[in-house]
């Protein structure tokens, strides 16, 4: 029985919660990141296709994985590299998740939801998810919020799997200079947004270390070669932060 | 033991493969997160899942040693192998779950073993 | 690394899983912040140099119908592009623009 008196706001029946629900989705159509998110699993979906991949495979590791530089990972080494080394790979290459789940989920809380309801939202958060999360949950009250990003995260998932169907469809019929093309798009991408996203010296010099040191360790054919990379170029990097902040401290 | 850590692809299967070494690694970012926002919960379902997942492929992990057919175990017959591994563990249980009677009565069991029934 | 060491690692890996993460996770919160965002640092450094030993890795030993294609050609298209997103305002869409043209022009002249 609930306390009239009580400020605690209530969950919405379920009509309003699908309502805020496609209204997530509509977010998610409306937003510059459903392109961009298109446009980069078209270029996924080819390679998944050239590197022989099966469609309903490409499709089932967009809706499990949602994770661009994961597939791209899974895609490019599963059939070559040990498994145990594509799960480092893999692993390495979503820290990011932590903080960006440990971010938004509290927006979303609220005294009585349970851990269940916050698992959908958990698997949907991906950048371009959580960045128009950010921006549009604070301007709604707070019970509508999960519905909302739920929608939103399926919203830009089901963009991303589409473009990834029509990659993967466009690869096997395209003459081979277009198919070159599309699949020339991953790197591409790939190496646009991490250098827009790069805003410290710490990532920049870690994506150009990691350019040229991959293919050199590579060339040494001692397995594990994307870790290597990883650490070497990774390590390299972080370790002239380390210096630059050190020579910083001195001055000041 | 290395052809198990070398598996590739075409030994378990792409879909099998993306939930293992795509799908789990990737989402344990995502789980540990909401871990942190719900509370770090021992006894939640999740957890106790991943602890089941993580203990059976340990054994998993056990098994291939004990029986693997290359390495420094090989030249031990398996029935040796696979006798010292219960008596340890016999030994474990009965040395009120001691583990260091385990290993001890193990380690003494596969020595004796090779060097009567061994070749 | 041997196939010894190997098995070594993996049963050290997932033994400690069940268990050990959650304590080390508790210990690592209750420190400053300031261990906490080096080590985080230290991480996306070594992501940021994985992803780029992928996108290495698929120009220098492409797949399919991009394998068709001259490494100059496809090395000259990939520099090209990040220069454009580089003069352009830092626009990535002008990169991958001018990164295809190099690539698909550079293709029909050069094979």
């Amino acid at each position: 029985m609930k306390n009239p008196m009580s400020v605690e706001p209530a969950d919405p029946p379920a009509h309003v919660a699908f309502q805020v629900f496609l209204d997530g989705i509509v977010a998610a159509v409306r937003s510059v990141f459903f392109y961009v998110l298109i446009g980069n699993y078209v270029g996924m979906g080819a390679l998944a296709h050239e590197v022989g991949f099966s469609f309903w495979w490409m499709a089932l590791s967009t809706v499990l994985i949602w994770a661009a530089p994961a597939q791209v990972i899974l895609v490019s080494t599963l059939s070559t590299a040990a498994l145990f080394e594509v799960a480092l790979a893999v692993t390495l290459s979503s820290v990011r998740f932590l903080p960006m789940v440990a971010a938004i989920l509290p927006t979303m809380r609220r005294p009585g939801v349970r851990q269940r309801d916050l698992i959908l939202p958990m698997h949907l958060t991906a950048i371009s998810v959580w960045v128009e999360g950010m921006r549009l949950l604070p301007l709604m009250p707070v019970e509508r919020r999960i519905a909302f990003y739920n929608g939103l995260g399926t919203g830009l998932m089901s963009g991303a799997v589409i473009g990834g169907a029509v990659g993967f469809v466009l690869a096997a019929k395209l003459p081979p200079l277009l198919s070159a093309a599309l699949l020339f798009f991953t790197p591409m991408a790939i190496l646009m947004s991490s250098a827009r996203n790069s805003r410290t010296l710490l990532d920049g010099l870690a994506f150009a270390l990691g350019l040229v040191v991959g293919p050199v360790v590579a060339a040494q054919k001692i397995g594990l070669d994307l870790m290597w990379t990883g650490l070497i170029a990774g390590t390299m990097a972080y370790g002239v932060h380390r210096l630059r902040e050190a020579r910083r401290k001195c001055v000041s | 033991m290395s052809a198990a850590l070398h598996a590739t692809l075409q030994d378990i299967g792409p879909v099998l493969a993306l939930i293992l070494f795509g799908f789990l690694p990737n989402e344990v970012w995502r789980l540990v997160g909401l871990m942190l926002v719900h509370g770090l919960d021992e006894k939640s379902q999740i957890i106790v899942w991943v602890r089941a997942v993580a203990t059976a492929m340990l054994a998993g992990v056990l098994a291939q040693l004990i029986l693997s057919t290359s390495g420094p175990l090989a030249s031990i017959p398996v029935s040796v192998r696979i006798g010292a591994s219960v008596l340890g563990f016999a030994a474990f249980l009965i040395g009120k779950r001691s583990v260091f009677a385990g290993v001890l009565t193990g380690e003494a069991a596969i020595l004796l073993g090779t060097y009567f029934l061994g070749t | 690394m041997s196939a010894e060491l190997h098995s070594y690692l993996i049963l050290i890996v997932i033994g400690f899983l069940p268990s050990e993460v959650w304590r080390w996770l508790g210990i690592a919160l209750g420190r400053g912040l300031d261990e906490q965002s080096e080590i985080i640092l230290w991480v996306r450094g070594v992501a940021t140099a994985l992803i780029a030993g992928v996108i290495a890795r698929i120009v220098l030993i492409p797949p399919g119908a991009l394998a068709g294609v001259p490494l100059p050609v496809r090395l000259a298209a990939l520099a090209g592009g990040f220069l454009g997103f580089l003069l352009i305002r830092r626009s990535a869409f002008a990169g991958v623009v001018i990164g295809e043209g190099l690539l698909v022009l550079g293709a029909l002249v050069f094979s």
